[in-house]
């Protein structure tokens, strides 16, 4: 479903709100817009996404609720504002009050398990973290804390607007119900019965131990999917220690200003130069705050495709399943059919317990052994139609998978380009505020 | 019993003069008259024979320091006629002991030089003599640190390379403000460090004041650290709190910047990781592989840039502060020293006035009662005793004079030196920000550079690519 927006499409597109946004985007300079600072795909969005055309999508607001759980104790938990609005009505200059619903991450997280079922063949776009990890001590690792529940609202909106512009997943009941239905969505989830579909973790793990010959490419997909994991995992740990670190370095610049001007009360001459250094120490003790923040946008995109990780790796994992089962099935019928061949000439090829009773208590009836004939004719033929069902499924996985393995290939590509060169724009930004204010402090001494 | 006494000619005004070194020790050899003697000495060897007494520079201490001042002025305006480098350290290995010694180079104009060129080895133990003789000399003027005997934190070897190399610019920094200094800089055991052989130095050091007049020094300080000052002058006071405060305003520097040292080094040691990090990713990618391995050379060379910067820190700004945090204490200590030559003045007042009380309360008849016990008639026993009080008031007499000239000597010389030292103070630490101000802008203008280069090279690739970034 890879088609480009005719120009008209385009012209209204841009006057959306989203697009505003999305503008910011794909701009190298980081504005912080409303909404989230994560760019989305240039490419998806072109090629023509259902939902997205039609309505904007955004998480506005977070807040914070008490009720009582499942277990009838007292909670505190976050909800999200989801607002969305026909693209049409706003492109019209009118600007409607939006719709708009609150749901909580555990209803996100439902939605995305449904989503993994229902769509086993494509790279479900991932949730931001349920607990925040890779803190260093400025962070915290508080769910309730703002800046967190701040990050995790960015992270929310992210989330549905890449499934609302994923080729397949954007035409989801269940998905636009999500969005637009306050009550009486997880019944409606839950009634797709797609909980019993779900592979059971131990399938899954006994397939990915015995499956014989999976496609090369999902294989090296999965693997690459484990290095991508592991490298983005340890480029966090390290970041986060250094982060760690750089706070502590500009941090202590502080105290300089503190002595400065502390100093400065008992000279004469030196004194003023002191005092105004001084000032520009605590500026620049101070602007590390900013810094760090963007810095976790930074981290958080990286993140996002550490999680994105275990979708391509979900992807291969199911390839496993459906080529074991085909495996299993081709197996089942080898056998079958070598058993016939036994029974038919009487030999016996290979050990089977029926050989073996046949031997030591006699052979059967003639009637017995046409009896069983027929059995296994049967049961040839049913071994065949599932084969070539577990056949057309497997090749129609592959085929579903690998397009939109490449979509995200493409995606991911592009996003992560992205994200290294804001990171380069965010360091610039960082040596220029240094130089800016090491001059300052420059000028300040020469007046001592 | 010597003092050194040397000629300090200060070369560069037009009038020559002599200006007494250890005079608290002239007074005790000299039993002349109360107006301070003036020796010229040409020669390394010191005895107090009154060799050559020229009754020209005999001046008051107040016109002393004001020629001093006027010596200061007109030396701002000269070039610097010596040039005094400390290089090449090398150790030496004897039976004994294991030593280091550095090369001490010396390029000079001044007459009383017998050459232009001079190289000598000397050690610490050498440097630390010197100190102590122009301190003994001049115990109200500022000398500036030495380097610390020891490292007291961690346990750094002594002859660790990074060691000596500090040490080293610690001792060029010493001389040369020694060099600097009007008064120290023409101080014979000034010259003789720069230029004597080391055989010739040893013998040097033995003429020092001996032990017991040492010891009589030190304890003639105690007493007077013990009786105290009664009524210092308010500006002594007032450079006392600077003193303190200073001292504790410029450790605190000291630390700040340590810790900032060590925040630094800690970060570096996290960064070194990333460059890597992003390489071995770049290893799984084929799309990605190029902007990540060039990120992994961006950060690898800001890591570089780091270790420049804190290196810088550590070789230049740090070193200056704790030479000033040692200068704190030589400040208290020199406050002290002068605040003891009062005491001393002030002691000495008390006994004179108590000893013409006496003499004047010996008219009253107590003691005539003994007297005559012993068979003395009270009039012989009156005027023994009157001509006995005569002679020790005298005595007396004279040596408050001296000390109340020794006092107005040690203040003046404080106070000219003190504005003196606060000027050097304050371009030595302006320099020192200045020059870490711009090594830190430095810093960040190559680490722009190096990010800028990889947003350039991103740009050129995409515009390659067919894409068109929009920026």
């Amino acid at each position: 479903s890879a088609r480009v927006m005719p120009t008209q499409e385009r012209k209204l597109f841009s006057s959306t709100l989203f697009h505003k946004i999305f503008k910011a985007h794909t701009s190298l300079s980081l504005k912080k817009c409303k909404g989230c600072l994560y760019k989305i795909s240039t490419s998806m969005v072109e090629k023509g996404t259902s939902l997205l055309k039609m309505m904007e999508i955004s998480v506005a607001e977070a807040e914070k609720r008490t009720g009582k759980n499942a277990v009838n104790m007292q909670e505190t938990y976050t909800v999200y504002l989801i607002e969305t609005r026909p693209v049409d009505a706003a492109s019209e200059g009118t600007n409607p009050v939006p719709d708009s619903l609150w749901r909580r991450y555990s209803e996100f997280e439902l939605l995305r398990n449904y989503l993994l079922v229902t769509y086993p063949f494509s790279v479900v776009p991932p949730l931001p973290e349920k607990r925040a990890e890779f803190v260093w001590h400025k962070l915290s690792a508080d769910n309730m804390d703002p800046d967190f529940v701040e990050r995790r609202r960015v992270g929310l909106e992210n989330f549905l607007l890449r499934v609302a512009s994923h080729p397949d997943l954007s035409s989801d009941k269940i998905f636009y119900s999500f969005l637009t239905e306050e009550n009486g969505w997880k019944e409606t989830v839950f009634e797709t019965g797609f909980q019993a579909k779900a592979d059971s973790r131990l399938k899954a793990l006994n397939a990915t131990f015995r499956v014989k010959n999976p496609d090369k490419r999902f294989a090296e997909m999965k693997h690459y999917g484990d290095e991508l994991q592991s490298v983005i995992s340890q480029l966090l740990r390290v970041r986060a220690r250094a982060a760690d670190r750089l706070y502590g370095v500009y941090k202590v610049h502080g105290n300089y200003g503190r002595v400065f001007s502390e100093w400065s009360a008992i000279e004469k001459e030196m004194g003023d130069g002191l005092q105004s250094a001084g000032h520009h120490m605590d500026a620049y003790a101070a602007s590390v705050d900013d810094i760090l923040e963007e810095e976790e946008h930074y981290a958080d995109q990286l993140k996002e495709y550490l999680f994105y990780a275990d979708a391509l790796r979900a992807v291969c994992r199911k390839h496993e399943l459906t080529q074991y089962e085909l495996e299993m099935a081709a197996q089942d019928l080898t056998s079958k059919k070598q058993q016939r061949e036994e029974l038919a000439t009487g030999t016996i090829r290979t050990f089977s317990l029926k050989g073996m009773t046949s031997k030591l208590f006699g052979q059967e009836t003639p009637e017995q052994r046409e009896a069983k004939l027929k059995m296994l004719e049967t049961q040839i033929e049913e071994g065949e139609e599932l084969v070539k069902e577990r056949n057309a499924e497997c090749e129609e996985f592959v085929k579903s998978a690998w397009v939109d393995i490449e979509r995200f290939k493409e995606q991911k590509d592009h996003d992560l380009r992205e994200a290294l060169i804001s990171y380069a724009i965010m360091q610039i930004s960082m040596c220029k505020k240094g130089i800016q204010v090491w001059n300052n402090a420059k000028e300040c001494f020469s007046k001592m | 019993m010597s003092a050194s006494v040397v000629d300090n000619t200060v070369s560069s005004g037009n009038s020559s003069v002599a200006i007494p070194t250890d005079i608290s020790g002239q007074i005790l050899d000299l039993d002349e008259d109360d107006e301070l003697e003036v020796f010229s000495k040409d020669t390394s060897t010191t005895q107090t024979d009154g060799s050559s007494f020229n009754a020209s520079m005999q001046t008051s201490p107040a016109s002393m320091i004001n020629q001093y001042k006027f010596e200061e002025e007109e030396e701002d305006a000269d070039t610097k006629d010596i040039f005094v480098t400390v290089d090449n350290p090398e150790s030496h290995v004897t039976a004994i002991e294991t030593y280091i010694t550095y090369r001490v180079e010396t390029k000079t104009t001044r007459s009383e030089f017998d050459s232009s060129e001079f190289e000598v080895r000397r050690r610490y133990q050498d440097f630390l003599w010197l100190k102590g003789r122009l301190e003994e000399a001049h115990p109200t003027l500022i000398v500036h640190p030495l380097p610390e005997k020891f490292v007291m934190k961690g346990m750094v070897e002594r002859f660790n390379e990074d060691f000596i190399e500090t040490r080293r610019r610690a001792l060029h920094k010493f001389l040369n403000k020694i060099a600097e200094h009007p008064i120290f800089s023409s101080s014979e055991d000034f010259k003789i460090f720069l230029t004597a052989g080391s055989g010739e130095l040893t013998s040097h050091k033995k003429q020092g004041p001996g032990f017991l007049s040492r010891m009589g020094e030190t304890v003639k300080a105690v007493a007077a650290a013990v009786r105290g000052v009664r009524n210092r002058p308010q500006e002594f006071t007032d450079m006392q709190e600077y003193a303190e405060a200073f001292s504790q305003k410029i450790s605190s520097l000291d630390k700040v910047t340590q810790r900032i040292v060590r925040e630094q080094k800690e970060y570096l040691e996290e960064l070194k990781e990333c460059g890597p990090t992003y390489a071995l990713w770049s290893q799984s990618e084929q799309e990605l592989a190029e902007p990540l391995k060039n990120v992994a050379g961006c950060v690898d060379n800001c890591c570089k840039e780091t270790e420049e910067q804190v290196k810088h820190l550590n070789d230049h700004l740090i070193p200056v502060l704790h030479e000033y945090v040692l200068c704190a204490d030589t400040l208290k200590a020199v406050l002290r020293r002068r605040d003891n030559i009062q005491a001393d003045f002030e002691g000495k007042t008390e006994a004179l006035a108590t000893k013409k009380a006496d003499r004047d309360a010996d008219s009253k008849v107590l003691s005539l009662a003994w007297d005559s016990l012993v068979g003395r008639s009270p009039e012989e026993v009156k005027q023994q005793k009157q001509q006995k009080l005569k002679g020790e008031i005298k005595e007396m007499r004279d040596e408050l004079d001296k000390a109340e000239d020794r006092l107005e000597w040690a203040n003046n010389a404080l106070k000219t030196d003190w504005t003196r030292w606060q000027k050097v103070m304050r371009t030595d630490l302006r320099s020192a920000f200045i020059d870490t101000a711009e090594r830190n802008v430095s810093y960040y203008e190559k680490c722009l550079a190096v990010w800028e280069s990889f947003l350039q090279s991103q740009r050129t690739d995409a515009e390659g690519n067919g894409k068109v970034d929009s920026s």
